[in-house]
Order: C-alpha cells, then sequence, then structure tokens
C-alpha cells in the first residue's frame, strides 16, 4: 500500500493553515458534530466557543486525528491541510500529529525528567543529531515556552514536580520541540489560576509569529482577549448535533455578532 | 414566573432532632460506628491467631529434642578424652582394637587406614564403633516445659541415651541430599528442583503472558489486515473473535483447578510432546530420564496454569497508566508501538513484575499438577539440565508428612521452614523491585 506523504514544499494559495470542509463527526451512531466547514488562518490565533457538549473537543480533535484512537468514532468530510486532505484513506495519522501538534485540558508531562519531556518527541520522530545538539533543542523548546529560565538548573528534574502552569508550559515545549506547523489547545487553562493563565495567552501571542494557533476555551474574556477570529459553535436542539452558528474575525463576532444566539450566548443569557 | 411561597419543611414531613435530641442522637450513632470497628478489629485478631497458630505449629516439629544412644560411648573408647583431642595413631589404634578384622579389611581396602587423615577416622568411629541413633524425638513443646517427665520415661526405657537440643532446619539440611535415614536426609534436591523450576516458569509465563497482556490491552481493537477487501475482513474478524474469547475467559481459566492443568500437562508435554520434552530429540538424553516427566515438563505445566494470572495482572498494570500518557506520546507523533514501548511498558512495569512475581510464587507452592506431570518422590541425584528428573519442595514436605515416624514429621516442619523463606524472599523481592522502579520514575 502506498503511503501518501504531505507534501513538506506545497505553499498554499490559500491563507488557512488548515480547513474543514462539510465535516460530521459521529461517535458510534451518535452524530456528534454536523455540516462543519470554516478555516483556520495562518500565523492567527483561532479559538471555538460554545456551550459544553457542543463539540469543540471533538473537532479540535478531528484537525489532527486523535478522534482515531476513540473506538466508534468516526469523521466524513475534509480537512485539508497543505493540500492534503487528513482523512485520504492513504495518509498515516502518526504523520499528522507530527505537523500538527496537541495540548490538552489537563497538563499530561511524561514522569521523565524535563530535558527527557522535551527530547521524547523528536527521539520518537527519528531526529539525529549530537548530545550537545539535542541540548540545544530542548533549550530552544523551553525558551519557546518561556519556561528556560524557570527550569535552567534542575532540567534533570522530574515534569511531575514544577507547578501546574509550568507543566503546561512544558507541554507546549514538548510540543514545540517537533517543530509542528498548527498547535492544537484544548481548554489549557482550565485548570490553571488566572497568573499562570495570563502567561500562557501572552505565550500564544508570542507563539503566533511561528505557528498557527487552535483553542478551545469556555472563557469568553480569554477568546475575545487572546484571540484573533472565533468559532462559535451550538448545539442543534433537535438531533443534539454541534454545528457552527457563526464564524469571524473575533471582534466582530464580539461586538457585532450577525446572529441573535451569538449575541445572546455572549451576553451570558445562554448556555 | 412567581416562586412558591416557601412551606416549612418540618411541618410538611417527619421531624429532624432539635437542640439536646442532635446531641444523643450523634453520640448513639457513634456507638454503632464504635461497635462495628471493635467487630472488624475481631476479624483481624482471628487472622493474626491463625498465623500464629500455623508459625508455632511448625517451629514446634521442626526443633526440639532428641534422645541418642549410643553404641559404645567415647569415653569408655579413649580413656575420657575427645575424639578430637586425639592423634592420627591414635585414633587408627582405636579403630583396629574395636572392629573386627573383616570390616577393617574393607576400609583399608578403600584406602589404607595409615593414610586417612584425623577428620575422615573420627567420621569412619562414629559411624561404625559409636553408632549414634536417636531413640526418641520430642516435639518444641516438650522439650521445653515436659522435661521431667521425658527424663523419667527416657530413664526407663534407654537408660543410656542422652536428650539433646535438635534444630531440624540446619546447613546440613539445606544441603543433603534426600535420604532414607532422616537424621541424614536434607531438601538439596528438593531445593535445587523448586529453584530450577521457579527460573524456568518465569522465564516462560513472562514473556508470553506480558505479551498477550499487551495486545489484549492495546491491539485487541486494531484491524491487522485491510478492511477493504473481504479477504482482509474475514482475517480480522476471526482474530477478533478469538482475541475476545480469550479476553472474556480469562478469569475463568485462571480458576481451574490446579489438578486439572496437571492433568493437561501430563497429556500434553509428558505424552505426546515426549520426544521434545525428554530431550531425546535435542540428543540429551540424560538416561536418567525415561521419559518426558522432566523439569521442563513441570514448568510448561506450571506456565500453563500462572499464565492467566500473569495475564490479568499485566492487563491491571497496562490499564492502570493514564490515557493521557497514550496521547501525549501519539499526539507528538509516536506510533502505537514506540508509545507502548517508551511509555506504557516503563510505567506499567511495577506492576507487572509484582503481579508476575506473587503468581509465581503461589504457583511454587502447588504440589496436585506436579504429582500428576510425575515429579519423583524418591530421587538424590541433583537436576543438572531442563531434561533432568526432578522433585520440588512441596512434593518431598508432602511425602515425608506421610511417614509414620517422628523423625520426619520433624524433617517436614524443617522442610516448610524453608519453602516458605524462599517464598517470602521472592515475595519480598517484588515488593524491593516495585519501590526501586517507582523510585526511578519520579525522581
Ligand atoms: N469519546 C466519546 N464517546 C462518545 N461520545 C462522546 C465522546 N466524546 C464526546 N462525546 C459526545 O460528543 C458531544 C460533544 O462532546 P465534546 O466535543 O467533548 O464537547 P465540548 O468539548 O464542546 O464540551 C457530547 O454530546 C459528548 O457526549
Ligand atoms: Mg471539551
Amino acid at each position: 500500500m502506498a503511503m501518501k506523504a504531505i507534501d513538506p514544499q506545497y505553499t498554499a494559495d490559500s491563507k488557512y493553515a488548515l480547513e474543514v470542509r462539510n465535516v460530521d463527526i459521529y461517535y458510534s451512531a451518535f452524530r456528534a458534530v454536523k455540516n462543519c466547514s470554516f478555516g483556520m488562518e495562518r500565523n492567527k490565533i483561532t479559538a471555538l466557543i460554545g456551550p459544553s457538549g457542543c463539540g469543540k473537543s471533538t473537532v479540535l480533535r478531528s484537525l489532527n486525528r486523535m478522534n482515531d484512537l476513540i473506538a466508534g468514532a468516526r469523521t466524513e468530510g475534509e480537512v485539508l491541510y497543505r493540500g492534503q486532505n487528513l482523512y485520504d484513506p492513504d495518509i498515516d495519522a502518526v504523520q499528522v500529529r507530527r505537523s500538527i501538534g496537541m495540548v490538552f485540558q489537563k497538563a499530561n508531562p511524561f514522569p521523565k525528567s524535563i530535558y527527557d519531556n522535551i527530547a521524547y518527541g523528536p527521539r520518537v520522530n527519528g531526529w539525529k543529531g549530537s548530545k550537545a545538539e539535542m541540548d540545544e533543542l530542548v533549550e530552544r523548546a523551553l525558551r519557546g515556552a518561556v519556561l528556560w529560565d524557570e527550569v535552567k538548573d534542575d532540567l534533570k528534574k522530574s515534569g511531575l514536580a514544577i507547578s501546574g502552569g509550568q507543566q503546561q508550559r512544558l507541554c507546549i515545549a514538548r510540543a514545540l520541540a517537533v517543530e509542528p506547523e498548527v498547535i492544537l489547545m484544548d481548554e489549557p487553562c482550565s485548570a490553571l489560576d488566572p497568573i499562570s493563565t495570563l502567561k500562557i495567552e501572552e505565550l500564544m501571542f508570542e507563539l503566533r509569529q511561528r505557528y498557527s494557533i487552535v483553542i478551545v476555551t469556555h472563557n469568553m474574556q480569554q477568546a475575545a482577549r487572546a484571540s484573533d477570529n472565533t468559532v462559535f459553535f451550538l448545539m442543534d436542539k433537535e438531533d443534539r448535533a454541534g454545528q457552527i452558528v457563526e464564524y469571524g474575525p473575533t471582534e466582530q463576532i464580539f461586538q457585532s455578532p450577525k446572529d441573535e444566539r451569538t449575541e445572546q450566548y455572549i451576553s451570558g443569557r445562554f448556555g | 414566573m412567581s416562586a412558591e411561597p416557601l412551606t416549612p419543611l418540618s411541618a410538611s414531613t417527619g421531624r429532624l432532632p432539635q437542640g439536646e435530641e442532635v446531641k444523643q442522637n450523634v453520640a448513639s450513632r457513634q456507638q454503632r460506628g464504635k461497635l462495628w470497628q471493635a467487630s472488624l478489629l475481631f476479624s483481624v485478631f482471628v487472622g493474626l491467631l491463625v498465623l500464629l497458630l500455623l508459625a508455632w505449629n511448625i517451629v514446634n516439629d521442626a526443633f526440639g529434642g532428641i534422645a541418642v544412644q549410643e553404641a559404645v560411648e567415647v569415653e569408655a573408647l579413649t580413656g575420657g578424652r575427645e575424639l578430637e583431642e586425639l592423634a592420627q595413631p591414635e585414633l587408627v589404634a582405636i579403630l583396629e582394637e574395636n572392629l573386627r578384622s573383616r570390616v577393617l579389611g574393607n576400609l583399608n581396602r578403600e584406602q589404607p587406614l595409615a593414610e586417612r587423615d584425623a577428620e575422615n577416622l573420627i567420621e569412619v568411629i562414629l559411624f561404625e564403633i559409636i553408632k549414634p541413633e536417636v531413640v526418641a524425638t520430642f516435639s518444641l513443646y516438650d522439650y521445653l516445659f515436659n522435661r521431667a517427665e521425658i527424663e523419667a520415661q527416657l530413664a526407663q526405657d534407654f537408660p543410656r541415651a542422652e536428650l539433646e537440643f535438635k534444630s531440624w532446619l540446619r546447613w546440613d539440611f539445606i544441603v543433603n541430599p534426600m535420604s532414607s535415614n532422616p537424621i541424614f536426609a536434607g531438601v538439596r534436591t528438593a531445593l535445587l528442583g523448586t529453584l530450577w523450576l521457579l527460573v524456568l516458569t518465569i522465564l516462560i509465563s513472562f514473556p508470553l503472558g506480558l505479551g498477550a497482556a499487551i495486545y489484549l490491552e492495546e491491539y485487541q481493537s486494531d484491524k491487522i489486515f485491510d478492511e477493504r477487501k473481504p479477504v482482509g475482513r474475514f482475517f480480522n474478524r476471526v482474530i477478533e473473535r478469538s482475541t475476545s474469547i480469550i479476553s472474556t475467559n480469562i478469569y475463568n481459566l485462571s480458576g481451574v483447578p490446579s489438578i486439572i492443568y496437571g492433568m493437561l500437562g501430563l497429556a500434553i508435554f509428558v505424552r505426546a510432546l515426549e520426544a521434545f520434552t525428554s530431550g531425546s530429540f535435542f540428543g540429551a538424553n540424560e538416561g536418567t530420564t525415561a521419559n518426558g516427566r522432566t523439569i521442563i515438563s513441570a514448568a510448561l505445566t506450571m506456565s500453563l496454569l500462572v499464565l492467566p494470572v500473569v495475564i490479568i495482572s499485566s492487563q491491571e498494570a497496562i490499564k492502570a497508566v493514564p490515557s493521557t500518557l497514550r496521547q501525549a506520546s501519539l499526539g507528538l507523533g509516536a506510533t502505537k508501538w514506540q508509545t507502548i514501548w517508551k511509555i506504557v511498558l516503563p510505567n506499567a512495569l511495577p506492576g507487572i513484575l509484582t503481579g508476575t512475581i506473587l503468581a509465581i510464587s503461589r504457583a511454587i507452592g502447588e504440589t496436585a499438577p506436579l504429582i500428576v506431570v510425575g515429579a519423583s518422590t524418591f530421587i538424590v541425584t541433583d537436576p543438572t539440565s531442563i531434561f533432568s528428573k526432578f522433585t520440588v519442595l512441596p512434593i518431598q514436605i508432602y511425602n515425608w508428612t506421610s511417614r509414620p515416624q517422628d523423625e520426619f514429621r520433624a524433617i517436614a516442619a524443617a522442610a516448610i521452614i524453608t519453602l516458605l523463606i524462599l517464598l517470602l524472599s521472592l515475595n519480598a523481592t517484588a515488593i524491593l523491585l516495585r519501590n526501586y522502579l517507582r523510585s526511578r520514575r519520579v525522581s
């Protein structure tokens, strides 16, 4: 079976790093998300918002085929990345996840040292180089996640022995170490205190210069503060499938929403 | 929308205790709790009592007194000195005086007396002339607390016998081979058999059990063949069915009585695969081995016996690895196997090892299946290869306890202590290993 490759040379005319076209996502017989179409702009932060259970995480996971890990989950439609449909049967999910990284709701560092947490990704992806080069890579990733100054003296310490906010930044650094193009974040701050949250938001602005970011959040202020574009999801009352109500620049969504339901949700009268 | 007027709760339903009643109510509820606590403590004490009784029962037999009677007293031979004080020629003289010429001739033919060293000569004197004989054995309890009675009885029955303290568990007991004389009998052969069996069973059941557990936990829902082709679909169905039969029946398998595994082992390993298990196929027939009743057959049978438990405990350990770690790894572009090898297994290893060792140490005490697959009850030769005939500690114990003499009961108790020490050190290894691996992971 010939495995298709994602063309690394591909330069899109499309302004989107990732584009979702007519996507339906099922858990066995239950359709959790329907008719989903939207694009995620390059070097921008796209926020997915909506009440709990409307399918935000489901959509996010479909973007790097993490849903494949759930028995019975099925995605129909297309997710385009570099002109390639990620759900083409000949595309290997492993290849996808290397370029589209993920940060989870709850920080999940490996029970290894901070250094090994970062080095893990490159190592499993066949990285070749000297110890000194790996040291440099680790430092670069930790600096990228603005964690270097806090941990540079104890890289041998367990990744579990640092604070929750630091752990989450470690997970971001870990994702950066495999040089992805897109980073997906599923409510990365929901378990963090306000100060750590702010740090991560600042970090996202930094990262935006080099990566495209998609973030799920239930925090309206966060979406308003920290994103460029916003996609608003809502569950269809009839078949309980999540669908997109409105999507566009964050400013427009928050200040002059076109749909009445968006307005209601944003002003807190709903969900 | 208008709220309904609030009706006081206590008016509509019963009533909650108030004021002074609260205190009484709490006190009586607490008291009920205390009562339960006391009865739970009672259960613990019952357990403790059983444990103590068991320990005492064994110790009572394994240590105690013996009455030794000598055919000739040392003092009579040497004129009041100890044998160890005598020079070599004096020892030779004693032998020449006291033995008949035929016996002397035999000894001289083996090795001339004049050329033997003192140690050897003392041994011969003990064996041929003094002939110490255990004429009575007493339990530790009797030896300690019924001394007067024992001595009175001895004075009557064996006036020349001397009462000594005896620990049946001693170094000689560990290193001596089996013997029909309980004084000289040891557990060497059985202990070696048990160690061989232990190592082989670990080597066979650990990789098999862990492999099956990994497959069942991580791969069972995967499709190996191409789902888009009918043939691929067919084989996927077959694999799915068979693995699901295993995974649903694994608990039943672990509950099958051990003797049934013994019968299975007899049919398959001892009989059907005799050519292999006797070693003749590999040209390793030892001559002592008439057929497939070898260590390897026993180890394979034991592996079958422990396999379900090894699989179950490995599965549990694998399941306990948080799925968020798997997701983190896969999310970085690791393959499934890389994730299993680098994340899942290292984190599950402490649990897997403990489970396996405990399962195997449980099995090492098994007797029934080994009797069925033909462990020998009386052999004196050490096992030297996987194709050797063998016996194991539990069988040795079983054998000794079924003899009528007190001395055999005593050495059976000593063998039980040996077995228990072995098992306890295995379990301790499991715990130490687990703690070590855990501490290494989160440093
Ligand atoms: N693993 C799963 N299996 C089955 N149903 C799921 C699973 N994950 C989510 N769902 C369902 O899909 C819907 C959307 O869930 P989710 O994407 O988690 O929503 P959100 O992240 O917006 O809160 C919910 O109805 C939820 O019950
Ligand atoms: Mg969610």
